[in-house]
């Protein structure tokens, strides 16, 4: 690969042994799979409104992960195990009324970051896991075992599958609850099944970029995507193409970064990342304003 | 005759027996330690265009969720089709009660529409043809055609309200139940909404109930109108129900009808055990649409 790209404009962009880099291979892999899910998932995080409920189970997802290092376990299981636990909480609280949604979250969300404070102390106290913070709270795609792909993709075709399936029920009750029900819709079965969708959606997030980030990666590219275009399934598409493109310019600005000041130390991926999400998402609304411009110059 | 056609023919028989298409029979429904209803009883006929009409808080929002099987009675039942109502009845069309639809929502006025089809099946579903076509069908028949490509949330109240009459009448109901779909709706939009409601229940022999704090809007479209105040429903052409006999009876004092201008005015009498005398009980008044 090295070779293909010697000579090329590509090489002052990419550095040397990028793609022969086991640690790469699996962040890219990873970083896709992550960024496909949180997109179809993340369109109706932002259309339901319920980016606290997503940023709660990511918070969460934070006790898991420590309790895992503790327990000696892949960080990810903690994720899964504790986000899905604390949906389940959420939804028997009754996440399902619009004006107990808040509160559910709120009050699970206060819990379960106590227990990650109680966590992540005894991690760097007790068990000489003194990166285990910010592995936790921030990300280390580059320290993902290759062995954990298949996990990570077999999560991420559970939570695609149950969104999928749920498509028309799930769309029609997240525009109005009431309509659905009259149809037949069992609005709650479907709510909780988005909400199971969603924790494992996070958790995914929060192996590759960090508990306290996994949010941006759900929302920001969805809202990103339903700037751009006015249909749902497009808006699924085109935000796993920018979480997509988010992550692998990331990981690759990342690997770059280890020949930036201050030298031999790379910049964390999720920082890049994250701000990339940021980035897509400004120059997301631009389409919009020069609309709205040449109209009002059509108009005058 | 196959299973379908069987079903199709016992509903049409069933439909132009005495029960008529919907028979509501002794709804009581307490909520809170409070009668929202007390022994409700009414018979709609196919293609008949009812108003269910009563002040805030009358019960006509209950009404509507007993009847849509989604608020179940302490008292009575319900028959659609001459059978007992089904959580899931195709035979009944719904529109809500004014809801807030999300601007940006990536939802455009026809895939409402088309999610009126099937929503309630699992998967995505595939395109065709003749889903396609339908959607358009209806889309032209509500007058829907020229927005259908917008955002659903960016269209004014009666461009919404017609898509989601779209969206109920796709799947082809018997019954299309209204929850006050005139509220916050200018004078015009109201009056083309009610046209078009009287239009489909006239042409297609759909029955339709719906619900409204103001009568005036209706009266020309009414076939039957359903009354409710206190919790108790009179039901009956305009005529024999809009009486000061009849809703003096129902309020449990009197009142008078007024008639100012065309439009009806359901005002409290001048009564000696009236202690609400002079103030008008039910209604604001509203310019009827000439």
């Amino acid at each position: 690969m090295r070779g293909l790209l010697a000579g090329e404009p590509l090489a002052a962009i990419i550095a040397s042994g990028f793609f022969s880099s086991e640690p790469v291979q699996v962040a890219l892999a990873v970083g896709a799979a992550v960024a496909i899910v949180s997109g179809a998932v993340g369109v109706f995080t932002v259309m339901r409104g319920q980016s606290f409920a997503g940023e709660a189970l990511a918070d969460i997802g934070a006790t898991g992960g420590s309790g895992a290092f503790l327990l000696g376990v892949g960080p990810l299981w903690g994720f899964v195990v504790m986000g899905i636990a604390a949906a389940a909480v959420m939804e028997l609280i009754g996440i399902q009324r619009p004006r107990g949604r808040d509160l559910a979250t709120g009050i699970v969300l206060g819990a379960g970051l106590g227990l990650a404070a109680l966590f992540l102390y005894l991690d760097a106290t007790h068990h000489d896991t003194t990166g285990a913070t910010v592995t936790i709270l921030f990300g280390s795609v580059f320290a993902i075992s290759s062995s954990t792909i298949p996990l990570v993709v077999a999560l991420g075709t559970l939570a695609l599958g149950i969104v999928v399936a749920l498509y028309r029920p799930l769309m029609l009750s997240t525009v109005n609850a009431e309509m659905a029900a009259a149809r037949g819709v069992p609005v709650r079965v479907v709510g909780a099944g988005y909400l199971l969708a969603l924790a494992i959606s996070v958790a995914l997030a929060a192996v590759t970029i960090g508990a306290i980030l996994s949010t941006a990666l759900l929302v920001g590219p969805a809202a990103a995507a339903l700037r751009l275009t006015k249909r749902p399934g497009r808006a699924m598409l085109a935000a796993g193409v920018i979480g997509m493109a988010a992550t692998w310019l990331g990981v690759l600005l990342a690997y770059d970064s280890y020949y930036w000041p201050p030298k031999e130390h790379g910049w964390p991926v999720s920082f890049f990342v994250v701000t990339l999400i940021f980035i897509f998402y400004l120059v997301s609304g631009l389409p919009a304003r020069w609309r709205g411009r040449s109209r009002c110059s059509r108009d005058s | 005759m196959g299973a379908g056609e069987r079903v199709a023919e016992e509903t049409s028989q069933a439909e132009s027996g005495p029960g008529g298409i919907l028979s509501v029979q002794g709804i009581g429904v307490r909520l809170s330690g409070r009668q929202v209803l007390d022994d409700v009883s009414f018979t709609i006929a196919p293609g008949e265009f009812t108003g269910l009409i009563g002040s805030n808080g009358a019960g006509k929002t209950t009404l509507l969720r007993v009847i849509l099987g989604l608020q179940a009675p302490d008292a009575g039942r319900v028959l659609v089709a001459a059978r007992p109502r089904s959580r899931r009845n195709p035979l009944i069309g719904y529109v809500p009660q004014k809801f807030l639809l999300d601007p940006d929502m990536p939802l455009r006025a026809r895939d409402l529409v088309a999610l009126g089809v099937d929503a309630n099946k699992l998967g995505v579903a595939r395109p065709s043809r003749t889903r396609r076509e339908s959607v358009e069908q209806m889309l032209a028949a509500v007058n829907a055609s020229a927005f259908a490509d917008a955002r659903v949330g960016t269209l004014s109240g009666g461009e919404q309200q017609r898509v989601l009459i779209a969206h109920a009448l796709i799947g082809r109901p018997r019954l299309l139940l209204l929850d006050e779909p005139l509220a916050n709706l200018d004078l015009r939009s109201a009056h083309e909404v009610v046209s078009l409601l009287a239009r489909i229940a006239e042409t297609q022999k759909i029955a339709v109930l719906i619900s409204a704090h103001e009568m005036n809007p209706l009266v020309e479209a009414m076939d039957r109108i359903v009354y409710l105040a206190a919790g108790r429903a009179a039901s009956g052409r305009t005529e024999e129900v809009v009486r000061a006999d009849v809703l003096s009876a129902l309020y449990g004092h009197h009142v008078d009808v007024l008639r100012v201008h065309g439009r009806l005015l359901v005002v409290a009498g001048a009564g000696e055990d009236s202690d609400l005398a002079g103030h008008e009980v039910a209604f604001p008044t509203a310019e009827h649409d000439p």
